[in-house]
């Protein structure tokens, strides 16, 4: 399939997953993929603290887009900015003539009151604001970098669940709005990230069945980060190998070879029947990205990362189902 | 010290440490090591993963511990539970309510279902709780608990307090003025603001939490009185924090964090537990000097099979000398806390088996103290 029109699928890709298996570098390379086919990109956190700054070797993020790649012929801009509940609830209250109060509000603790009185109000107004972002037509691609799983779930699902409980005011127009962007497939999609190892994998099956059943959110393929390369020379016995190459090995250096050999090859056959068995339960498209040796990935490791993403995805097979719309 | 004689001391054991370090696995193998000793333990995981009561025999973890069948002759006991937040908050409210018609209004109060959720906050709360009844009220001789996987593990710590600071809210207060019928002159600030907030979130919603605070009166005490032991408890001597980190150096980086954090409040850190190490296949740790040579050796000889094996020994090696280096200022952070580093497996932990092997690893590894 064509990259960009993979990227342009929907105008916001949320990207969720278990905690540790890589969910921010899984965005940045999105990232970086929909810059290199001329696409604006906008990636946004909503946790605050991350390691998306220091991938791109830039300070931190803050309420307004920094620049993290630079437009020039052919390549998008990328910025990133952070959408937390405080700013978000402020910008809120603003847009709504409240805009004297919020500073007590904050300040008296009552947005705490407020917000356990009203579970999911932050997590909407988040939303509501990425809402506005994607209104704003000033992006080709918004790229969410989402709360880990679990809580990635009640952060989706608080757009129901509050035009439930919230039944008339602005709150109430706000979930209405974020639940039109959730539930358009043309809009919004989500990206599951797992690693390919039988937790995150188990997490991201159920993940991936409740946000369907329970937010209606439509899903891209599951991004598979941190896939060991398969070496066929490891079949080979060392001392084979050895002969082959015409070189002696003192038994210490065999011992190591075997060794190491031995343990990836253990290593890839356990990934192997992980990734077969979320073929089996789950009829998603997988992408994969390759391990990366290294305990701090930078902006070499995240181009290896954006190249895997460009190419795994030109390997998907094209859509069978066209948007009616002639393209391009 | 070594982590067995930190485990062998303690009363309760606190896992913390970011999401995907494998900390659920770790309390499961801690808790798994000491029953096998003789001793009568239960872990209590907040993490829903089904793998874990998989591993353990259990058709399913529930709020109430569960015996673990199988354990050799001459072990002692282990017990196994999930938290389920709003059931512990059910029996706290049946445990205060002065009697049944206040227990009804408060289940079914919609503010109070929300709160008892699986709200931010509360959870952590619970999970405290959760571990005062075990800890003080059941004949456990070990309490192993997981801490949530928010983003701040640490708000564990600091749930207790809140509760009470919420029912001491200033707001909280004004909304309790007309059930309470103190008369005394309204304070207009707060009502204002009062009117605000309906303006934005709905009057229904202030109603209910106006009805939830009123079914409350007279339970507040009893819950700020459980706050403070449980507390207490945190605090004692025989209850050790142990951090779980990977060698990322992004989960490195929040583990010093939480470090820094933990010295804060005046917890030390008992020990730190680095999971999926890789393993570095030489015999000459900590030489640098054997990178080099697989590493030229696996461009030179690329393409052939002997290439292959030297890239794999070359990958191995450059991950496990990065892993050294970012666990360096971790550890002189925690010295002298033990630091035990468990490779990463050729397994999978699905079954007891498993689950002990990796128990065997994690106690019998080699520790590097700093004292």
């Amino acid at each position: 399939m064509d990259p960009k029109q993979f990227l342009t699928t929907s105008g916001v890709i949320i990207v969720a997953g278990k905690g540790g298996v890589g969910k921010t570098a899984v965005s940045a390379a999105l990232a970086m993929a929909s810059s290199s086919v001329g696409l604006r990109t906008l990636i946004i956190e909503v946790e605050g603290k991350s390691g998306l700054a220091s991938l791109f070797d830039s300070e931190q993020l803050s309420y307004s887009d920094i620049q993290l790649i630079a437009p020039r012929l052919g390549v998008g801009e990328v910025t990133a900015r952070t959408v937390l509940p405080e700013d978000a609830l402020l910008d809120y209250l603003k847009d709504h003539g409240l805009k004297r109060i919020s500073g007590r509000l904050v300040s008296t603790g009552a947005l705490d009151v407020v917000a356990t009185a009203v579970p999911g109000i932050s997590d909407i107004l988040v939303l509501g604001k990425i809402k506005q972002l994607e209104r704003s037509g000033k992006y080709d691609l918004i790229i969410v970098d989402a709360p880990a799983a679990g809580h990635a779930i009640t952060f989706l699902r608080s757009a129901s669940g509050l035009e439930d409980a919230v039944k008339v005011g602005p709150i109430n127009t706000q979930a209405k709005d974020v639940l039109g962007l959730l539930n358009d497939p043309a809009r919004c999609r989500v990206v599951l990230v797992t690693a390919p190892e039988e937790t995150p994998v188990n997490e991201l099956i159920e993940t991936a069945y409740s946000l369907e059943d329970e937010v209606g959110v439509s899903l891209g393929p599951v991004v598979v980060n941190g896939v060991l390369a398969e070496l066929r020379g490891l079949e080979l016995s060392t001392e084979q190998a050895a002969t082959e190459a015409g070189i002696s090995l003192t038994a210490a250096e065999a011992e190591h070879l075997a060794d190491a050999a031995q343990f990836r090859l253990k290593r890839t056959a356990l990934q192997r029947a992980q990734l077969d068995r979320m073929a089996q339960e789950l009829p998603l498209a997988q992408l994969l990205l390759p391990y990366v040796f290294t305990t701090q990935l930078g902006p070499e490791g995240m181009t290896t990362l954006a190249d895997s993403l460009l190419s795994a995805i030109r390997d998907l097979p094209e859509p069978t189902n066209l948007p009616e719309a002639p393209k391009g | 010290m070594s982590l067995e004689s930190v485990v062998a001391q303690s009363h309760v054991i606190v896992c913390c440490g970011s999401g995907g370090v494998g900390k659920t696995t770790t309390a499961a193998v801690i808790a798994l090591h000491a029953a096998l000793q003789g001793r009568k333990t239960v872990v209590v995981t907040i993490d829903p993963a089904r793998r874990l009561a998989d591993a353990l025999g259990l058709a399913g973890l529930t709020n109430e511990p569960a015996q673990i069948p199988g354990l050799p002759e001459g072990s002692g006991q282990m017990w196994a539970m999930m938290l389920d937040t709003k059931a512990t908050f059910d029996g706290l409210v049946l445990r205060y309510a002065t009697d049944a018609n206040q227990t009804a209004a408060i289940l079914n109060n919609s503010f109070y279902r929300n709160i008892s959720g699986s709200l931010s906050g509360t959870q952590e709360y619970m999970a405290a709780e959760k571990l005062y009844e075990l800890a003080i009220e059941s004949d456990y001789d070990l309490v192993v608990v997981d801490t949530p996987p928010t983003r701040n593990a640490l708000d564990f710590l600091e749930a207790p307090k809140r509760l009470a600071k919420f029912l001491d809210h200033r707001l909280y207060k004004v909304l309790m003025l007309p059930t309470r019928g103190i008369v005394k002159a309204v304070n207009v600030a707060a009502q204002t603001l009062l009117r605000s907030i309906s303006k934005v979130v709905g009057a229904e919603v202030i109603a209910d939490a106006i009805a939830f605070f009123g079914a409350f009166e007279g339970m507040e005490e009893g819950f700020k009185e459980r706050a403070g032991k449980v507390d207490d408890l945190l605090s004692e001597p025989s209850t050790a924090f142990i951090l779980i980190a990977s060698p990322h150096a992004d989960t490195m980086a929040e583990a010093k964090f939480f470090a820094s954090r933990l010295k804060e409040l005046k917890i030390t850190v008992r020990a730190l537990i680095v999971n999926r190490m890789q393993p570095n296949f030489s015999s000459t740790t900590q030489d640098g000097s054997t990178q080099a040579p697989a590493e030229t050796l696996a461009a030179r000889l690329e393409g052939t099979a002997l290439g292959d094996q030297y890239r794999c020994l070359a990958d191995a090696r450059h991950l496990a000398l990065g892993e050294q280096k970012h666990l360096v200022g971790l550890a002189a952070e925690l010295a002298p806390a033990p630091v035990v580093q468990v490779a990463v497996q050729s397994f999978e932990v699905s079954n007891m088996a498993t689950l002990q092997m990796l128990g065997e690893a994690m106690f019998a590894t080699e520790v590097t103290s700093q004292a």
